[in-house]
């Protein structure tokens, strides 16, 4: 069935099993907090990142969303987790593209690992916003603490 | 059972020709955002373009005064559709735009019933669709009167427990919706209406979802202005529908500014021609109000209190269908009394948008999210969910088909 190429069984691991969710809660350290939403569908996740020299120390999440959703947020949190800023905007660039191919690409396993895994829902136009929410929270929380270290 | 002949009524409608995913006919269950189109409105729609076309109230050429015979003979018929007259219907571009009129217009006046100030308070309900609640939380902020709200019940319902205290003689404007396009709750507007007129209000009602489904007669329901949509009552998108009391339209200000709603303009001022007219600046979207004109004609043949009968048989077959279903939970009244063709629910953990995405693999197409309803989500305790609505070319075979839809995608996400 169709179905199956976009509702991976990867996909649904995470989303049984998602990693890094709930929000971490060590005030000893400088965390930056965003909120996104899917003004769409309602769905929306909170997460937090830590950043120390350039590499991302630790990331966390929470929110309510779909399977896609759920899963790509916990996807992505493994793939960045550890990375430094620059190594996680390529991964990030990478993935962005497979979500725009269309279907025509199947993605860089080597750099999106299980991410691949969501290359089907870049066949459904209506679903790729979902598999870009916890990304694209990641990217604002990036950029607004490279400003904060700016100023 | 009195249901409609639905077989006669799809072979007006060519989508249903269409091959959904997986070779599947179109079970389409989402009216409640837009309905399908018959030949008989998309052929006036054309007929108005191929014969017709010119800009209606303007020119002296036969094409001018054909164009313009059809554009106020769809009024008529919208007229006679809501028991109203002709002249107190005014075409707008969408349900929305016509509420937004209302809002703006009466922010344009600080005379009068319609000004507001602060210390007036503006009373909508929790169950409102954005479309009514946005446009009067900015007239609010405009003038500094008060929104309110009534609430709603676990069960769906209208909170009315305090409407004496929420209906005062503080009270300016009452907006409620009809039925609610979430719940399919039918309020019970006829004694709100009483209420807030003892009390000087001006009552807006929704009908996106009423007009439609049921017989409208704008007297007996005894409220000011009505609103509803072209699109979701079998006509094209891009017209919609704003009907007032007769003084009331007289008395209001214009909202939008132009061509064609004045009666008189100089360099320095301009007065407004009557209602309807004052509120129709510019060349309307004539062809489509002419699809509307043979939309209602269409439903009005078939007949409201039939089309009513047939979506209550539907509603009571998949209440009964979906109340069976473990690990659903029906958002709404359980019941068909005082209810519309429209069914909201959760689904264990499953979020609707993946229920959604295993429906459309049998070809059946619902609405999925927050419904534009999200203090209504927030109110019930969830993001989004899963909607189904019915229409005349909906049938029991259709009802089915959602009820083995949803075991399906039990089944298929059993990893959960």
């Amino acid at each position: 069935m169709e179905l199956d190429s976009l509702y991976q069984e990867v996909i649904l691991d995470h989303y049984k099993r998602p990693h890094h969710k709930g929000l971490m809660a060590d005030a000893s350290k400088q965390v930056v907090q965003v909120h996104h939403v899917n003004p769409s569908c309602g769905d929306e996740v909170t997460l937090n990142l830590v950043v120390s020299d350039d590499r991302v120390e630790e990331i966390s999440w929470d929110g309510v969303g779909c399977s896609i959703s759920q899963a790509s947020t916990s996807i992505m949190s493994d793939l960045v987790q550890g990375r430094t800023l620059t190594q996680a905007f390529e991964v990030l660039d990478s993935f962005s593209e497979l979500m725009a191919s269309k279907g025509t690409v199947v993605g860089d396993e080597g750099l999106l690992e299980d991410a691949v895994a969501l290359a089907g829902v870049s066949k459904f136009p209506a679903r790729v916003k979902c598999a870009l929410l916890g990304w694209m929270a990641f990217k604002d929380a990036a950029l607004q603490g490279k400003e904060g270290e700016k100023s | 059972m009195t249901l409609l002949d639905v077989q006669s009524i799809k072979a007006d409608f060519p989508i249903f020709n269409k091959k959904m995913r997986n070779d599947a006919r179109l079970v389409y269950l989402d009216s409640g955002a837009t309905s399908h189109k018959p030949l008989q409105v998309l052929n006036a729609e054309r007929e108005f373009y191929t014969l017709h076309n010119a800009a209606v109230h303007r020119g002296s050429h036969l094409l001018a005064e054909e164009a313009s015979a059809a554009y106020e003979g769809a009024r008529e018929k919208v007229a006679h559709f809501l028991g109203a007259a002709a002249d107190d219907v005014v075409f707008t571009k969408s349900a929305t735009e016509s509420l937004n009129l209302l809002a703006y217009s009466f922010s344009n006046t600080n005379r009068g019933q319609f000004a507001l100030a602060a210390g007036d308070e503006i009373l909508v309900s929790e169950m409102e669709h954005h479309a009514n609640l946005i446009p009067w939380q900015q007239l609010a902020k405009r003038t500094g009167a008060k929104l309110r709200w009534f609430g709603t019940t676990t069960e769906g319902r209208l909170d009315l427990s305090n409407i004496d205290e929420l209906i005062t003689e503080r009270t300016k404007i009452v907006a409620i919706t009809h039925q609610s396009n979430v719940l399919g709750t039918v309020n019970p507007v006829t004694d709100i209406a009483r209420k807030a007129h003892a009390c000087g209000a001006i009552v807006v009602l929704d009908a996106c979802q009423s007009a439609p489904h049921f017989e409208i007669d704008v007297n007996s329901l005894g409220v000011d202005f009505l609103a509803f949509s072209g699109h979701k009552a079998l006509a094209p998108t891009g017209v919609g529908v704003l009907w007032g009391r007769a003084e009331l339209l007289a008395e209001m200000e214009p909202f939008l500014f132009g061509g064609s709603m004045i009666e008189s303009v100089t360099m320095e001022a301009a007065t407004w021609a009557p209602a309807p007219r004052k509120f129709e600046a510019g060349v309307p979207n004539m062809a489509q109000a002419v699809g509307l004109g043979a939309a209602v004609e269409y439903l009005t043949s078939i007949g409201m209190e039939k089309i009513h009968a047939h979506e209550k048989a539907l509603t009571e077959h998949a209440l009964q269908g979906l109340q069976n279903i473990s690990g659903l939970t029906l958002i709404g009244p359980q019941s068909t009394i005082d209810r519309g063709g429209v069914l909201s629910f959760s689904l264990e953990e499953i979020h609707p948008h993946d229920v959604g995405q295993v429906l459309d693999q049998y070809g059946i197409a619902v609405r999925t999210g927050h419904h534009c309803a999200w203090p209504l989500m927030r109110k019930f305790g969830v993001s989004g969910t899963t909607r189904a609505s019915f229409y005349i070319y909906n049938d029991l075979a259709d009802v089915d088909a959602l009820i083995d839809g949803i075991a399906a995608t039990k089944k298929y996400f059993k990893v959960l």
